[in-house]
């Protein structure tokens, strides 16, 4: 396994480099891409639960009487609505309605957590340094410091509650609490990135290998697995929910990513004259599901046609074992394509491959 | 698992086994657990010439694309037909079922460049 001295670790690299993960570069960390495989860790969270290190994602907490107000102004979803303890999603779009980033703030007692995608965390720092009022809101990265844990999977309620004190099943989704898992204080949220239920766990890094041996020592024989970076995109490829740089850039925007219901137009933020031109227009291209006829998957930038005509580009594309163990994709497409039943065509190493429009998301869970 | 030792190998991976002017080709053990759960597998047309070292399809795993190349130069004489269907046999038993596909060698000389087990071995220890 090479190791390169430039890339930071986790507080889990250890517990991954004992699992024999594969690691790999990613934004900045090296992180594990995949441990037994990609389809058996699929496998464990669809049916049973895995385990997730996400230690690299940056979590700033801000804090003063300001936040919410001014936070506000930053992205499109509303900050200041929110309950003490609701986690919601949010983006931050440059002026011209591309993204930033898109995150999830979490509001806590007095205080937000943001969580921003980890090859974004030196521009989203930026970016809210840049905008910061002069008094009112204070900024602290724990990027780093303290660890991130997901346990994601239908399992994933059964297998936490022993180790925490409350009643971790009545925690609604999109909720957070302070406790305890295993004595460590962490805070608890019902999130995730999978399309099952689970969830996230912040812990100090010192804490988070005790943690992570216990949950897989514990709950191995109840089909708990650690998970890597590659079956997580290939769950939330599924899931049909956008990953920044593929569906989310500085170029594609919100409304473009089929984000609508998290842009409230009705406030004021940066970017919005550019998306409410864009939702009246209506003339943008924007993200479609796409399901390959044949057995070639689709991959990030391939040239997608209409007939002869250039009708977008793939940005996500995998087998996808959730949806007919099919190849699924997402493209960016002309509006006028996006209908699901659409016949088009993606062109895979000089030949085109018929594909079809589908709603997306590719797979929901049943409740 | 133990690599057969009467096969050549590469340095991008592939194993060759030589029976008279006949070559079979595919990927190592390392190859496929280094690519993961292989999805896809394109392989060259039967009658298509293939150069030592040159392109010659794709394998694809669920995540990644990646260049398939021939260790050897000649005609495609066969292909795998099995793996359209099986591409996980290339992961499950790449030295067997998971072959790929079959050149007969230009000049019918033992090809050149290629490592024994041994050598092979070294390379994937380092």
């Amino acid at each position: 396994m090479t190791t390169d001295a430039t890339l930071r670790q986790t507080a889990l690299h250890a517990r991954h480099l004992a699992a024999s993960a594969r690691m790999v570069p990613y934004a900045g960390f090296s992180m594990p891409v995949q441990y037994a495989g990609i389809l058996q860790e699929h496998d464990a969270v669809r049916h049973r639960a895995g385990l997730f290190d996400l230690s690299h994602m940056g979590q700033f907490v801000l804090e003063g009487d300001g936040v919410a107000e001014w936070a506000d102004g930053l992205c499109t979803n509303s900050v200041a609505g929110m309950k003490p303890w609701q986690a919601r999603y949010n983006i931050f779009c440059n002026e011209r309605g591309g993204t930033h980033d898109d995150t999830i703030f979490y509001r806590l007692d007095g205080r937000w957590l943001l969580v921003v995608n980890g090859a974004n965390v030196d521009k989203m720092w930026n970016v809210l340094q840049n905008a910061l009022p002069s008094s009112g809101v204070r900024l602290e990265s724990l990027h780093g410091k303290r660890a991130l844990i997901a346990i994601q999977g239908p399992k994933s309620v059964e297998m936490l509650a022993g180790h925490v004190p409350v009643d971790i099943a009545s925690l609604k989704y999109y909720f957070c609490t302070e406790t305890t898992v295993d004595g460590v204080p962490a805070l608890i949220a019902r999130t995730g990135y999978t399309g099952e239920d689970g969830f996230e766990l912040f812990v100090d890094g010192d804490a988070a290998a005790g943690l992570w041996e216990n949950l897989l020592l514990r709950h191995a024989s109840q089909g708990l697995e650690p998970c890597g970076l590659g079956a997580r995109d290939v769950l939330r490829l599924e899931a049909g929910m956008p990953l920044y740089g593929h569906e989310l850039t500085e170029e594609i925007g919100p409304i473009q990513a089929g984000q609508n219901w998290a842009v409230k137009l009705n406030k004021a933020f940066t970017g919005r004259a550019a998306l409410q031109s864009q939702v009246e227009r209506n003339d943008y291209r924007r993200i479609a599901g796409l399901v390959m006829s044949g057995p070639v998957p689709a991959r990030d930038g391939y040239a997608v046609y209409f007939g002869d005509r250039d009708a977008g580009e793939i940005r996500s594309g995998s087998r996808a074992p959730s949806v007919e163990n099919k190849n699924v994709a997402t493209a960016l497409l002309d509006p006028a394509l996006t209908e699901p039943g659409t016949e088009i065509a993606v062109e895979i190493r000089g030949k085109r491959h018929a594909a079809t429009v589908v709603p997306l998301p590719f797979y929901k869970r049943n409740k | 698992m133990g690599r057969p030792q009467d096969l050549l190998y590469s340095k991008e991976h592939e194993w060759v086994r030589v029976e008279g002017d006949t070559a079979t080709i595919g990927i190592t053990d390392y190859a496929a657990e280094s690519m993961g759960d292989i999805v896809y597998v394109e392989l060259p047309k039967v009658g298509a010439p293939v150069r030592q070292f040159g392109n010659a399809g794709v394998i694809e795993s669920v995540k990644a694309v990646s260049d398939l190349f021939t260790p050897v130069s000649g005609e495609v004489v066969e292909v795998n037909d099995a793996l359209e269907n099986e591409p996980a046999a290339v992961n499950s038993d790449p030295f067997g079922t998971g072959w790929l596909f079959k050149v007969r060698l230009d000049g019918g000389a033992r090809p050149a460049g290629l490592l024994d087990a041994n050598d092979y071995e070294r390379l994937t220890a380092e």
